[in-house]
């Protein structure tokens, strides 16, 4: 098990490679569809992610009445393939060094993540309660106008735990399972 | 509800045979405890994993080797499962389609119960067992109540007995765009008209899901049937427990060959490698056209939100839990 502690750097990540599992101290921001397009189309981003880790979630949120605080109740990782076209150039123009979601992403996100010193960390898909334990405050809230589950949601977490399926040496464990199955699938027809 | 209970009283007070005054008032109390009993269904299928999937799932966890990405993803998931109990807050965000099957005796009012159905799903959502998950395709609205055209699914299913037998099953979104069907003979795989070619579509499916339907997974198979009514086969047979034994003995052995050879794919839990890649393969079949010959492959992933209940037939207070 290994741990990686705010502040993340290129440097940081570049350490890590597929298979590690992780335990992610610090702060994440989600983001998905919507943040996405929206940074893609050249928008500036509301909140500096240089140095950033980014989190393919749309949380399920409750405000409390009295104080109006936040807090996440279920909070497990969505698709990230979505974001494959979009997610490198966020990588090179905003020097994010780390993706959450589940599922993988593709050549372009792999080749971006060699470039410029970033990892894509996979979560334990359908974990949603596990997962919102481990936010320990909501920090900020940006983009709201996209509805809560699609804004930007600045969070603290502790021992937030995930795998590296990409890492920043060009190794992804999504191809190497899918060729080695496809292998023995070979084999089982 | 409020104009009913007026209704009623003034019947009550007018109508004094007993017979009369009897029927009135034990409808509205069953009207109010049918959807109780219909919210407290939604609620523990939405934040309990059943019996006979967590006991497999949990084999499943000591089978993979310590240390290794499967058995962290495997420790992860049963603490998901015991924390989403304990809190009873849903195990997964996407609470998935809400597909109800009800089971019914003759006479029975349906388009009361879906009413009842309807207001039970609006409440669990108000309540947080179900996130609001309902869009318009075309408007791409989210009314945020679960309801919409097609949504929930509700079907039934007429029985010859006493009591009334209501089935639940979440189902992802995630495993659902795994989920597949295809039309034999399929030249690509080597996969003719029989048996053999329905193991190979079947073993494709599986290995073209990799970790994306959030594995392991639990699949439901119709060998046959049109497009639509195979689909819904495959999905059906996700009501079977994971225990059960096919009374079709050709299925009931394609069935344990299929989870066996899956399991030596190496896709593992979550596609992170591994022993365990499907936990269950449920089979049935339906007749077809000479022309045709589908295979429809319903995939579910770990978090298999399935449960039931039996109605009392007074009271329809939960009588019984069948998983
Ligand atoms: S596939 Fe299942 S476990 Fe995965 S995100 Fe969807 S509903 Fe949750």
């Amino acid at each position: 098990m290994k741990k990686l502690n705010y502040p993340f750097s290129p440097e940081a990540v570049r350490e890590l490679k597929v298979g590690d599992m992780v335990l992610i101290t610090g702060k994440l921001f989600t983001g998905r569809d919507a943040v996405h397009k929206y940074l893609h189309e050249g928008n500036k981003s509301p909140v500096n992610l240089k140095n950033q880790i980014i989190y393919h979630c749309g949380p399920v949120t409750m405000k409390d009445k009295k104080t109006g605080k936040w807090t996440v109740t279920a909070a497990g990782p969505t698709t990230s393939i979505r974001e494959e076209p979009y997610q490198w150039e966020v990588i090179r123009d905003h020097g994010i060094v780390g993706v959450i979601g589940k599922g993988g992403m593709g050549q372009k996100t792999l080749d971006a993540c060699k470039e410029y010193g970033c990892v894509y960390f996979h979560a334990v898909g359908g974990a949603a309660q596990v997962l919102a334990e481990k936010i320990k405050s909501v920090d900020g809230l940006y983009l709201e106008e996209f509805g809560l589950p699609e804004a930007i949601w600045e969070l603290t977490v502790e021992d937030f735990p995930v795998v590296v399926t990409m890492d920043a040496h060009g190794n992804s464990l999504h191809k190497e399972v899918e060729a080695s199955s496809k292998e023995i699938l070979k084999s089982v027809l | 509800m409020a104009k009913k209970v007026k209704s009623t009283k003034v019947k009550a007070k007018s109508a004094p045979k007993k017979t009369v005054k009897k029927i009135p008032v034990k409808k509205l109390d069953t009207r109010k405890q049918t959807i109780e009993s219909l919210l407290e269904l939604i609620r523990i299928t939405s934040t309990v994993i059943p019996d006979d999937v967590a006991k497999v799932l949990m084999k499943a966890r000591t089978q993979e080797e310590q240390n290794t990405t499967a058995s962290y993803a495997m420790n992860i998931i049963k603490d998901n499962m015991d924390l989403a109990k304990f809190k009873s807050q849903p195990l997964c965000q996407d609470t998935g389609t809400v597909i109800f099957f009800v089971y019914h005796p003759p006479g029975f009012f349906q388009n009361e119960f879906k009413e009842l159905i309807k207001k039970a799903v609006v409440q669990a959502t108000q309540k947080g067992y179900l996130r609001q998950n309902s869009v318009n395709s075309l408007t791409g609205e989210n009314a945020g109540t679960n309801l919409g055209e097609g949504h929930p699914s509700i079907h039934f299913y007429e029985t010859n007995k006493k009591e009334v037998e209501v089935k639940l099953v979440l189902k992802g979104g995630g495993c659902e765009n795994v989920s597949a069907q295809y039309s034999l003979p399929d030249t690509t795989l080597g996969a003719g008209r029989d048996l053999e070619g329905v193991r190979k579509v079947v073993i494709d499916a599986v290995y073209k899901a990799q970790g994306k339907g959030c594995g392991p997974g639990a699949l439901g198979v119709c060998v046959g049937g049109d497009r639509a009514d195979s689909a819904y086969a495959a999905k059906k047979q996700l009501l079977r427990k994971l225990d059960d034994k096919n009374s079709i003995p050709e299925l009931a052995k394609l069935e344990n060959e299929i989870v066996e050879t899956c399991n030596k794919l190496g896709i593992g839990p979550m596609g992170f490698g591994g022993k365990t890649t499907l936990i269950s393969c449920k089979m049935t079949h339906s007749n077809r056209v000479p022309a045709s010959f589908f295979v429809s492959i319903s995939y579910m992933c770990w978090a298999f939100r399935r449960q039931g209940i039996v109605m009392d037939s007074k009271k329809n207070t939960i009588k019984k839990w069948l998983y």
